[in-house]
């Protein structure tokens, strides 16, 4: 009887260590690597002074994308109807971005230019429309634009 | 006419699940000969209903009638039949007729192959899985019919999503769904065996080869999925920690757990509990899968076959399903406690250890990925969790596993011999130090960095303990007997784990990726290779027209590839990247187009270079391999006379030669 207890309290120890370090590193990874989205006026509005890198969400202004000639850096608006954040990116636009489309931008500010090191646009394979249709609710009011939910395509 | 039969096809297999759910389990209860006897016929029965339902929404597919509104919504007259075809499954309410039509594959194939088990314990299992396919085929019926009319018919269908129009795609989405409905017939033989109450452990025996089988879909189904997202998403990535990437590997982390949990309830008894439990957990994590992708809550890779109305009816499915099977186990399964006794060093321990990291890392992988909806749902802010929580925690989690996968076949059961782990440790060690290092070494051309020699080092030690215990099976084992099929199938498996490591950890570190901008005639450099860009011409398919690109791809004077990336736009102004891939053993070189820029003719390409990246996939499908190699093991061949007569609860471990033999 005895070796069998020992052998059951080494065990139950062992899964509590286990579980106690794996759901402390969750946690802490957790806290570490959520990442929020937020629209223009929320980031006007110092919403996401807190977060060194944060979302953003909103449509390209129209008339605002412009390629550097010599490189891949452009540069475009985002807007949710009420105030805009110039975004700056260097890299390769996904397929489905141009002006009045829904974007996310994973990035941070920079003398007031939001630096993107990812852009996810509208239909795009990793696109997420939830969030943005909830956060970008008034501002697609606002362009009487459908929401993306409401899209024909299933 | 042909849908409305079809239509009915449904009802009727929805009818005969029901006989097939109610009386068998009802006369397994009562000990009711001529009710248990009904189970096989209904399944039967079932199975023709459903191969004449999915035949008929085929058919619709195939003479293009778009008075059904799920082909007018998924199909075209210009899509190529091999896409009609698999269009059939491109969006939920056809995915969800495969989905029932491969567990009635399984439930057929439990009926044949079972003819030699208790009538009750077969009733039983039967009865379980009929009721998981009346849960499926009424959700089907109900709320996604897939033969319902519109009127009048179009002329002409919108398209498949060309996301899925692509070879991978032909083959992922039936082998995952083998995969995860394979887990329901471990489910319904824990279920049967919790119902039953007589805790002997011989269902863990005839359980065994189907979870293995399950299991072995399921790593290929995983792998098929990586690729296609490779090669189709125009990232190069192959695995993005995507909520519905996510959905798929929880299943496969705790199934990978059950397969070794069974082998030490089946041999040593112990674990009964456990097994149980996690026979539960797989079933209902792969329905949790099919909800998270199903019900439009997660949005992502996969969000064109969602409808968040028909995720409540999952969920309601998915709530009965766990909550009555784990309320039977809180009353039945107390009772079962048992099995031989097993020192701190032996077999059994190892199995206890790597059980437990893979499922506390497949509920890491579940928080991450709920997170964000819970979140929401409780106001907590809109947030996503990405790959940098997923990653360095599964490593982690991983890495006791990996470190003590090279002992596992060598203790033994019960009491290990210690002098004998000294020895693979020595050995695995010098192996890991000096083949792992010289490997990381090659493949880097030179001082590797610290994530490639991690992956040289790791795959190098799990390797060396394949091989090690392979060559003593050779040397103590006389032939014919060294390696039985399981044997085979883990030595496989562990092979598999070796050579994932290797490519996982080294692509990562030696990819080479470059974002360039590109005029006709302009080169660049990524990774020694030297990739010439002559420019973008107009081409034209069957239902899209693109822009493709040329490259030549050239290393010192020496021509490799010749590359020819796409960006493709289908009818709907849906514009779609086809990356070009040069695949190679050791190497892949990979093109996606970016944008056009400007009127010289210069465009944005995404360069890569990704060393060992087929690595990953391959050690993917010896794991698989592994699964399927261990069902062809004699044991699992039910023998009349032993098994299925009585229920004594002693035969835990069956012939007393094999047993040491495959324990030893």
């Amino acid at each position: 009887m005895k070796p069998k207890r020992r052998r059951r309290i080494v065990l139950v120890s062992l899964i509590l260590v286990a579980v106690a370090v794996a759901s402390g590193a969750m946690v802490y990874g957790l806290s570490k690597n959520m990442s929020y989205l937020f629209t223009p006026s929320q980031i006007l509005a110092g919403k996401a002074s807190d977060y060194r890198s944060f979302r953003l969400g909103g449509m390209v202004a129209p008339g605002s994308i412009q390629r550097d000639p010599h490189s891949l850096r452009v540069d475009f608006t985002v807007t949710d109807g009420d105030h805009t954040m110039p975004v700056r990116y260097t890299g390769i636009l996904p397929d489905l971005f141009r002006a009045n489309q829904a974007v996310i931008a994973t990035g941070h500010m920079q003398n007031g230019t939001f630096v993107a090191s990812e852009v996810l646009a509208k239909h795009d394979a990793t696109y997420m429309p939830r969030e943005l249709q909830q956060a970008m609710a008034q501002a697609h009011a606002k362009f009487h634009v459908r929401l993306p939910a409401q899209e024909a395509r299933p | 006419m042909m849908p409305e039969l079809g239509q009915m096809a449904l009802i009727l297999a929805l009818i005969l699940a029901a006989v097939q759910a109610v009386f068998p389990l009802l006369g397994a209860w009562r000990g009711s000969s001529a009710l248990m006897r009904m189970a096989r016929p209904a399944v039967a029965g079932q199975f023709v209903f459903m191969v004449l339902a999915y035949a008929v929404l085929t058919h619709a597919f195939m003479v293009n009638d778009f008075s059904v509104r799920y082909v007018a919504e998924n199909s075209n007259l210009t899509l190529p039949w091999y896409y009609r075809f698999s269009a059939v499954w491109g969006a939920h309410a056809g995915s969800l007729l495969l989905w029932v039509l491969i567990l009635n594959v399984w439930t057929l194939a439990v009926a044949v192959f079972s003819r030699r088990l208790p009538e009750a314990f077969v009733a039983r299992v039967l009865g379980i899985m009929g009721l998981v396919s009346v849960g499926f085929l009424s959700f089907s019926v109900l709320t996604s019919n897939p033969f319902l009319r519109v009127l009048p018919a179009p002329v002409n269908g919108m398209d498949l999503n060309p996301v899925l129009q692509d070879p991978g795609l032909v083959m992922h989405p039936p082998m995952l769904y083998m995969g995860y409905v394979g887990f329901s017939v471990a489910f319904a033989f824990a279920i049967a065996a919790l119902l039953g109450g007589a805790f002997d452990d011989v269902w863990v025996r005839w359980a065994r080869p189907w979870t293995n089988a399950a299991f072995g879909f399921l790593s290929a189904g995983i792998v098929l999925g990586s690729w296609w997202s490779y090669a189709e998403l125009g990232w190069g990535g192959w695995w993005f920690w995507d909520p519905v990437e996510n959905a798929s590997f929880m299943p496969w982390l705790v199934g990978a757990a059950l397969i070794h949990a069974q082998a030490v309830t089946e041999k040593r008894g112990g674990l009964r509990a456990w097994t149980l439990l996690l026979s539960i957990f797989a079933f209902s994590l792969s329905l949790l899968g099919t909800f998270l992708v199903r019900s439009g809550l997660l949005t992502s890779v996969h969000a064109f076959a969602s409808d968040p109305r028909r995720g409540m009816y999952i969920l309601m499915l998915l709530g009965l399903a766990v909550g009555a099977s784990l309320l039977l186990y809180a009353l039945r399964a107390p009772k079962v406690a048992g099995g031989k006794p097993f020192a701190l060093a032996s077999r059994e321990t190892l199995i206890v250890i790597g059980n437990l990291m893979l499922v506390v890392a497949s509920a890491m992988v579940l928080i991450g990925t709920l997170y964000p909806i819970i979140g929401d749902a409780l106001h907590l802010g809109r947030v996503s969790i990405g790959p940098p929580y997923f990653g360095p925690l599964f490593i982690a989690m991983m890495a006791p596993v990996v470190l003590l996968l090279p002992f596992g076949p060598f203790a033994r059961w019960g009491h290990a011999d210690l002098r004998e782990w000294k020895r693979v440790a020595l050995i695995g060690a010098v192996a890991a130090l000096v083949g792992g290092s010289l490997f990381a070494w090659a493949a880097s051309g030179g001082m590797p960095g610290w994530q490639a020699w991690l992956g040289g080092l790791s795959s190098a030690w799990v390797i060396a303990g394949v091989i090690l215990y392979a060559r003593k099976r050779w040397v103590s084992v006389p032939a014919g007997r060294r390696y039985p099929a399981e044997m085979a199938g883990m030595l496989l498996g562990h092979l598999g784990v070796g050579i994932f490591l290797a490519g996982a950890l080294l692509t990562n570190n030696l990819s080479v990726e470059r974002d360039v901008r590109l005029a006709p005639g302009q080169t660049a450099q990524v990774g020694g290779y030297t990739f010439r860009f002559e420019g973008v011409t107009d081409v034209r398919g069957p239902n899209w027209v693109a822009h493709q690109g040329t490259l030549v791809v050239t290393r010192g004077d020496q021509r490799i590839a010749v590359l020819h990336p796409q960006k493709r736009e289908y009818s709907g102004d849906i514009v779609q990247t086809e990356a070009a891939v040069d695949a190679g053993l050791f190497r892949d070189l990979y093109v996606a187009l970016g944008e056009g820029l400007g009127n010289h003719g210069a465009w944005a390409l995404r360069l890569y270079d990704k060393p060992f990246v087929r690595w990953v996939w391959l050690g993917g499908l010896f794991i698989a391999l592994g699964g399927f190699v261990t069902l062809l093991d004699r044991r699992f061949r039910v023998r009349v006379t032993q098994d299925a007569g009585d229920s004594t609860p002693a035969p835990a471990s069956p012939r007393p030669v094999r047993a040491q033999e495959a324990g030893a």
